[in-house]
């Protein structure tokens, strides 16, 4: 992986991002219990496959997410963040 | 040519020594199944054996000995942490590590050479100051020096480094050490080995059977084994394993890389380590500089090399060593390691019975190699997690009460 599809700016190199790791979804904080919230905090899926993750394009300050299969090192696809469809 | 030399040419029968017994197929039911046949899980059999009498042990590895993280490290042992749980876990290591060579009749190459850590600014002192008393607390010998004494003792590093990081002083730890890291494997391996423990290569576990929250057996791409209790030691594939029981860990993995340069003539002595350059390095017993750097920046579960890497961690040596300008770069690899959020291993009993884990290595779990198989062969023969590691269990990302060692970390990851 060096080029990177960044929705706004087109193929970038990969030295222009910056991985700000798996996208999660946040229970809600009054209503989960302890272990749900600390599961929430700590916990990821660390076993291979294709992840959502978070990046941003530095330059332009773009963050977007990125599909990508976490084994082969390959990028399924590129969007911004509520425009995946 | 002698005669007897001759004579062992033209007859045919060449027999070589095999450090290791062939096993044919593997057994129905063990006391025991370790899976990854590294260090760690190599030397938690032979101290399972060695100290426990327990023999009816299989270490399954889905590919060769040592062919995962102990070979891919860059071989550094030393016990200068932050944290009282660390310091003393990592010291207990350390002597261990001394007498090694003697109880595998193995040649570690086992060499003391003094660990700097160096400090480019006031906030990396200042943590090193933190370090150093948290060591001496535990017993365990560093200190902080300045400038006057690295310059004696490393005299061709350039202090200024280019001029935009200088040195202002270091962490200083004598016991700092490194060690042949294949033979670390073997001979563990063949510890284990003589002792009646079964070493399974090219035999990859496929799935783990558990029965009313216990551990009833291992699938493997060989066969089904049934047993009752096992231990996970496989570094960068431990989420898959993880995947298997259900279980859910912090853990994430990410690529280590490290290189080595054409070797040279002793010249470099103690252990260097620049957390703001990113960049360690010693000098090998074959005189090749071994090169470690901070982790890549994003997930992945490959042992994929960069020339991003390389360049990188290049043009940081230059700036402590300008002189080795026209030296050239060998080989380069990278390892997956197995990261932690608060940089202290994952070790002891998980939610399924009988299941035992030794990960979260990440870019540290070389050095701690024999007490983390002493300690671990303990746990699984008591079923109670041993006094030094109840500071690292998985418990603690539930109970929010981590064992903060990224201060301890060689470089800032």
């Amino acid at each position: 992986m060096k080029i990177i599809n960044c929705p706004i700016n087109g193929p970038r190199p990969v030295s222009e991002f910056f991985y700000w790791g798996q996208m999660r979804v946040m229970p809600d904080p009054v209503a989960s219990s302890d272990d749900e919230w600390a599961d929430y905090v700590f916990n990821c899926n660390g076993a291979p496959g294709v992840k959502r993750e978070w990046w941003c394009h530095t330059p332009s300050n773009t963050w977007f997410i990125i599909e990508r299969d976490t084994e082969k090192d390959q990028i399924v696809r590129t969007y911004l963040y509520g425009e995946e469809e | 040519m002698p005669w007897r030399l001759l004579r062992f040419v033209t007859s045919g029968k060449h027999p070589e020594p095999q450090m290791f017994t062939h096993h044919d197929g593997l057994k129905k039911v063990y006391d025991a199944v370790i899976i990854g046949a590294g260090g760690h899980g190599l030397a938690a059999a032979y101290y399972l054996a060695r100290d426990h009498g327990m023999t009816n042990v299989c270490v399954l590895e889905k590919g060769y000995i040592g062919g995962g993280n102990t070979g891919r490290n860059t071989t550094i042992i030393r016990s200068n942490y932050i944290t009282p749980e660390g310091v003393q876990f990592y010291d207990t290591s350390v002597k261990l590590w001394q007498d090694l060579s003697q109880d595998f009749d193995l040649n570690l190459f086992y060499a003391t050479r003094g660990h700097y850590t160096l400090a480019h600014t006031d906030a990396a002192l200042r943590t090193m100051r933190w370090r150093a008393e948290v060591n001496k607390h535990c017993g365990v010998e560093s200190e902080v020096v300045g400038p006057e004494e690295l310059r004696r003792e490393i005299p061709m590093m350039d202090m200024s480094c280019g001029g935009h990081a200088p040195i202002i002083g270091a962490l200083y730890h004598a016991p700092g050490a490194i060690a042949r890291h294949d033979a670390v494997a073997w001979g563990y391996g063949r510890g284990a080995d003589q002792r009646g423990v079964q070493i399974h290569q090219q035999t990859e576990v496929l799935g783990i059977e558990v029965t009313a929250g216990r551990v009833s057996g291992v699938r493997t791409s060989r066969g089904f084994i049934a047993t009752s209790k096992v231990l996970c030691a496989v570094a960068g594939s431990t989420p898959r394993i993880l995947d298997m029981i259900g279980v859910r860990s912090p853990i994430y993995i990410h690529p280590l890389q490290a290189m080595v340069s054409e070797p040279m003539k002793p010249w470099l002595d103690p252990i260097l380590v620049s957390g703001s350059l990113h960049v360690y390095i010693s000098q090998s017993a074959r005189g090749e500089l071994v090169l470690g750097a901070s982790l890549d920046p994003y997930e992945l579960h490959s042992t994929r090399s960069t020339l991003d890497f390389t360049e990188g961690l290049a043009a940081h040596m230059l700036e402590l060593f300008p002189f080795l300008s026209h030296v050239k770069i060998v080989r380069q690899w990278a390892g997956m390691a197995d990261m932690t959020p608060d940089f202290a291993p994952i070790m002891g009993k998980t939610p399924i019975e009988g299941f035992y884990l030794d990960a979260g290595w990440g870019t540290w779990g070389f050095k701690a190699t024999p007490v983390s198989g002493k300690t671990m062969a303990h746990t699984m023969v008591t079923d109670t997690p041993h006094p030094l590691i109840t500071g690292f269990s998985l418990d603690r990302f539930r109970n929010y009460a981590l064992t903060g060692e990224k201060g301890a970390a060689s470089v800032g990851h």
